[in-house]
């Protein structure tokens, strides 16, 4: 390990960035202030959640069926959260947008869950955990944050475990593990490749108990379509019932937003296809800060796109670095033979020569941008797609030789049958073919160390919340964010400003309301009016090729100038041009797409901007203008170690800047390295 | 591939529906069932008719979400999700018919699409293991042995589609339940509430207007996920010992 020998978390490592460069100026309003999270407790940092744990107020139980709770979203952070406010006695409703809670995205998580349980003796450790989780992402998460994250991992494992997870066990019937790209021990803890479905069903079962117990209420193909904030507090929310077309008000003390990722901006995706921002989007357009929005994680490990008519990417888990070698022909004249017969020394195993520690656990993107490189180069394999054929080999044939077929088959046989049923081809004889795809996204609305949002009584968790990946994420991170937010540390959080509680009564009347519920219903109306002649799913796709053009895996000034005034035509041609039939008072997809994806758009505009406006190379971000001689991503700690938090600058106004610093006490910035 | 699709058409649960018929064109063997319908809405919106609704969400075999009788079984000719069902399964110039589940406990909501918010109430009726956040024990207190752990993981892959309630002539939601009695049954964690989950579940399925079983083994055959027959014989037991012990 590097030189993090100052744990004490009582001097401050780096000081404040100062941004020099200015790309993004005109685009943009700087905000006076530096905003700061005064909320993560100061001290040794292994002591802060334990501090603040002890510092918040607690609320009596019998207060607590008094208190409403809203919770947006039902996946691993929205379900693990409905389940245990409701234990806690909080008198809670859930919304999802799905015929079910168990159906949420978070289902389709496929390779494991990190947790620092060093049953493997392999060294680590509380610690260790963090230390990878802030460096993976590349110094750009907050400390505090990620600490804590580390910290509850473990009681997450016990958690699930006891709910009858089914984790995959070892012959003495104790839990095993796996490792994953960018961490040297193994400390995944995985359900074959379905970890993620098992996680869900866990949460969602906990959750079914609370709405037998009538605690939470459930609210099924409800979608939320804005926040009700009332004084400056956020006090309920806007849902349309997707069945009967009713819009209906639910006023609460609190709102929870844990609603995903907005992955789908790129159109293609590993995310579910009703994975959207609208609940973040409404809630920014209200006021709250969208933090990093351009930090993207593309997925080194997906099958490539095929044609024009593809809906969605499919991922292949990570876990597949494991066992299986990547690599591409040495020369371009081998690219259309048959893998099988090209000889060894043909052959590129370009991550184990670049990077010999890690090798094919490079973190995802490195992995992806290498694969882009050779496929850039003329090395890719597979199917001509525009002028470049997309796909990298991953070749499990020395893990079949190694540890028998059998032994494979166990550990991935529902990947390699998915890779079959969709390519048609047989991966225990052919090698995999795979290329990044847009997976994850690391920027959503800014929290506070209690995971609330600029607006009072608004908490966001979850993927839909900024704090704990930076610009990157490591595999096996997100489920564990997911379930230590709505298990262990909202629970907790929540609470102190609950104790406040119960707030002033408001009714259906208040101005605040009405305002709200007008809005959504005049933005319905608009949309059926408009009589234009293109579908909602065509604006779709145009913006997803704008934004993986020129805003996904390598960023350039001009690209991103282009791309930010083609959104914008784009935004006015939907205004003008969109068709959606159908009426508003009867289950309508069409309906339904169309409020997503002008969200999207302007969501789309403000990521150019944000990209823009951050001249450094970092994560799954590379700047074409930020890297070192030998093309390696170059960070620029010194001017932008800072959260860039986007207030909305109102309807054709400029967005407003925020800044907040990132001072590490216990973890020395380092620049990355994998070699 | 150029097909003729007949679709059932129902504006809402309270109207009568009807099958309609509809030419597809220009359809590439490598797109997804899915995909083929999305390319119809397409062609369906530009000639200023509604869009044919269906449900589906994850388009990886996971969600559960997607759910359609392709002529006459549930999720087509493969043993796959709706999703994962890709074109090369068919032929050109075929007519294909495509229904919404059908089952008396799945009411129709609107054109493919059905109400299966039955399921949860089952979960509800004691599918789960109760255990508060915060008092679980130490993972590794409690080993499992690997073979029973391996048996719950297989029926724990159940993704609660229905398909098995939609190809069953009675329609029965056995194999469903049997997956979630036989998960929880066969860990040490879902010891202590073997006997009063079994007997509410199963209370709940027949509240729900859910057939009985009568072991004709269509819901194994149509299950995306092969969750096996024997199932339902241990649902059976499970069942047969609460009974037995006043539950
Ligand atoms: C294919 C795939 C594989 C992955 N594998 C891994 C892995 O192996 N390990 C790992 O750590 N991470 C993995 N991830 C990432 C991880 O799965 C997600 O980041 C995580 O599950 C997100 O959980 P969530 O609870 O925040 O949101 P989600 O699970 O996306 O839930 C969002 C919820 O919000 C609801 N919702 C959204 N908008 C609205 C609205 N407007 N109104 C009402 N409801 C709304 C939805 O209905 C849903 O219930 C993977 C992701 C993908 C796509
Ligand atoms: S048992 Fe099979 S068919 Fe029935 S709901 Fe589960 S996955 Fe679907
Ligand atoms: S859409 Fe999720 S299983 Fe088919």
């Amino acid at each position: 390990m590097a030189s993090t020998a100052d744990v004490s978390g009582l001097t401050e490592l780096n000081g404040p960035p100062e941004q020099r460069s200015d790309d993004a100026h005109g685009y943009y309003t700087p905000a006076p202030e530096k905003l700061v999270d005064a909320k993560a407790p100061t001290g040794l940092i292994k002591d802060r959640w334990t501090t603040r744990k002890m510092e918040n107020r607690l609320v009596n139980p019998a207060n607590r069926r008094k208190l409403d709770v809203i919770i947006v979203g039902t996946g691993l952070a929205g379900g693990s959260a409905a389940a245990t406010l409701g234990e806690a006695g909080y008198n809670v409703k859930s919304f999802c947008y799905q015929d079910s809670p168990r159906r949420a995205h978070s289902i389709a998580a496929q390779g494991g869950i990190n947790a620092a349980k060093n049953y493997k003796e392999d060294g680590d450790s509380t610690y260790r955990l963090f230390y990878d989780t802030v460096k993976g992402g590349d110094y750009r998460s907050r400390e505090s944050n990620v600490y804590r994250l580390a910290e509850v991992s473990a009681n997450i494992i016990d958690q699930c475990v006891a709910q009858g997870v089914p984790f995959a066990r070892d012959y003495a019937g104790l839990l095993d593990n796996r490792s994953f790209g960018g961490v040297q021990v193994s400390r995944t803890f995985y359900a074959r490749g379905q970890t993620g479905q098992q996680l869900l069903i866990g949460a969602y079962q906990a959750m079914e108990r609370q709405v037998a117990a009538g605690t939470v209420t459930q609210y099924t193909r409800h979608e939320m379509l804005e926040v009700i904030v009332v004084d400056g507090k956020a006090r309920g929310i806007i849902a349309r019932d997707l069945v009967t077309g009713e819009i209906e008000t639910h006023l609460a003390d609190v709102v929870v937003l844990a609603s995903g990722g907005y992955g789908n901006v790129f159109y293609l995706s590993t995310n579910a296809m009703g994975s959207n921002v609208t609940a973040s989007w409404r809630a920014h357009r209200k006021g709250a800060y969208m933090a990093n929005p351009c930090y993207t994680q593309i997925h080194p490990t997906c099958i490539p796109v095929s044609g024009d008519h593809q809906s969605k990417l499919t991922l292949m888990s990570e876990s597949l670095r494991n066992d299986g070698r990547i690599w591409v022909p040495k020369n371009k004249e081998d690219c259309t033979k048959d893998p099988r017969d090209i000889p060894e020394e043909d052959r590129d195993y370009y991550l184990e020569r670049i990077y010999p520690s890690f090798g094919n656990l490079v973190p995802r993107d490195i992995a992806s941008r290498q694969a882009k490189n050779m496929c850039d180069e003329g090395r890719g394999v597979g199917p001509m797609v525009g002028d470049f054929r997309r796909g990298v080999y991953l070749d499990f044939a020395d893990a079949i030789a190694r540890l028998g077929e059998d032994a494979v088959r166990e550990k991935y046989d529902n990947l390699f049958d998915m890779y079959e049923r969709i390519t048609g081809e047989n991966p225990y004889q052919v090698p995999m073919r795979i290329y990044p795809a847009v997976h994850y996204v690391m920027g959503g609305l800014w929290v506070d160390y209690d995971l609330q949002s600029n607006i009072p009584g608004l908490f966001v968790t979850g993927e839909a919340n900024f704090s704990d990946h930076g610009a990157n994420r490591l595999g096996a991170s997100a489920l564990m964010q997911g379930l230590a937010d709505g298990y262990f540390v909202l629970p907790n959080t929540i609470r102190d400003y609950l104790a406040d509680g119960p707030f002033e009564q408001i009714d259906e009347s208040h101005p605040a309301v009405v305002e709200a519920r007008t809005s959504v219903e005049e933005r319905i109306d608009k949309f059926l009016s408009i009589g234009g002649s293109r579908s909602a799913d065509s604006f779709h796709k145009e913006l997803g090729n704008i934004m993986w053009e020129y805003c996904g895996m390598e960023r350039s000034e001009d690209g991103l100038r282009k791309a930010i005034d083609m959104i914008r035509e784009l935004k006015a041609e939907f205004w003008t041009n969109l068709k959606v039939l159908g009426t508003a008072d009867s289950l309508n997809q069409s309906l339904e797409k169309a409020g997503r994806v002008i969200d999207f758009i302007e969501l789309g505009e403000l990521m150019c901007i944000d990209a823009l406006n951050r001249r450094e190379s970092c994560g799954g971000h590379f700047r074409a203008e930020s890297q070192t001689e030998d093309g390696e991503a170059l960070r620029h700690d010194e001017e932008f170690a800072y959260v860039a938090a986007w207030e909305f600058g109102g309807e054709g106004g400029l967005p407003v800047l925020h800044k907040e610093d990132l001072i590490y006490t216990a973890i020395e910035m380092k620049q990355r390295s994998y070699k | 591939m150029n097909l003729t699709l007949k679709i059932w058409r129902q504006k809402d649960a309270q109207s009568s529906g009807a099958m309609q018929s509809y030419a597809v064109e220009g359809i590439s063997e490598d797109m997804s069932f899915l995909e083929m319908l999305d390319t119809l809405n397409e062609q369906l919106n530009e000639r200023g008719e509604e869009p044919v609704a269906f449900d589906h969400d994850c388009r990886e075999g996971i969600c559960g979400s997607c759910d359609l009788m392709i002529n006459g079984q549930a999720h087509g000719p493969e043993v796959t999700t709706t999703c994962q069902l890709h074109m090369r399964s068919f032929s050109d110039g075929q007519t294909i018919t495509i229904e919404p589940w059908r089952a008396g406990a799945f009411p129709v909501v609107k054109d493919l699409i059905v109400d299966r918010s039955a399921f949860d109430r089952i979960i509800q009726s004691g599918g789960y293991v109760s255990v508060n956040t915060g008092s679980a024990p130490e993972a590794n207190s409690v080993p499992a042995p690997r073979d029973k752990a391996m048996r719950a993981f297989n029926v724990a892959t159940c993704i609660g589609c229905g398909a098995c309630v939609a190809a069953c002539p009675n329609g029965s939601a056995s194999l469903f339940l049997g997956a979630k009695i036989t998960h929880l049954g066969e860990l040490p964690q879902g010891q202590p509430e073997r006997m009063s989950r079994v007997a509410g579940m199963v209370a709940q399925h027949d509240a729900e207007g859910f057939g009985g079983c009568t072991n004709i083994g269509e819901c194994a055959s149509a299950c995306p996920k092969e969750i096996p027959l024997d199932v339902i014989s241990q649902l059976n037991k499970d069942l047969r010992d609460a009974l037995r012990a006043g539950y």
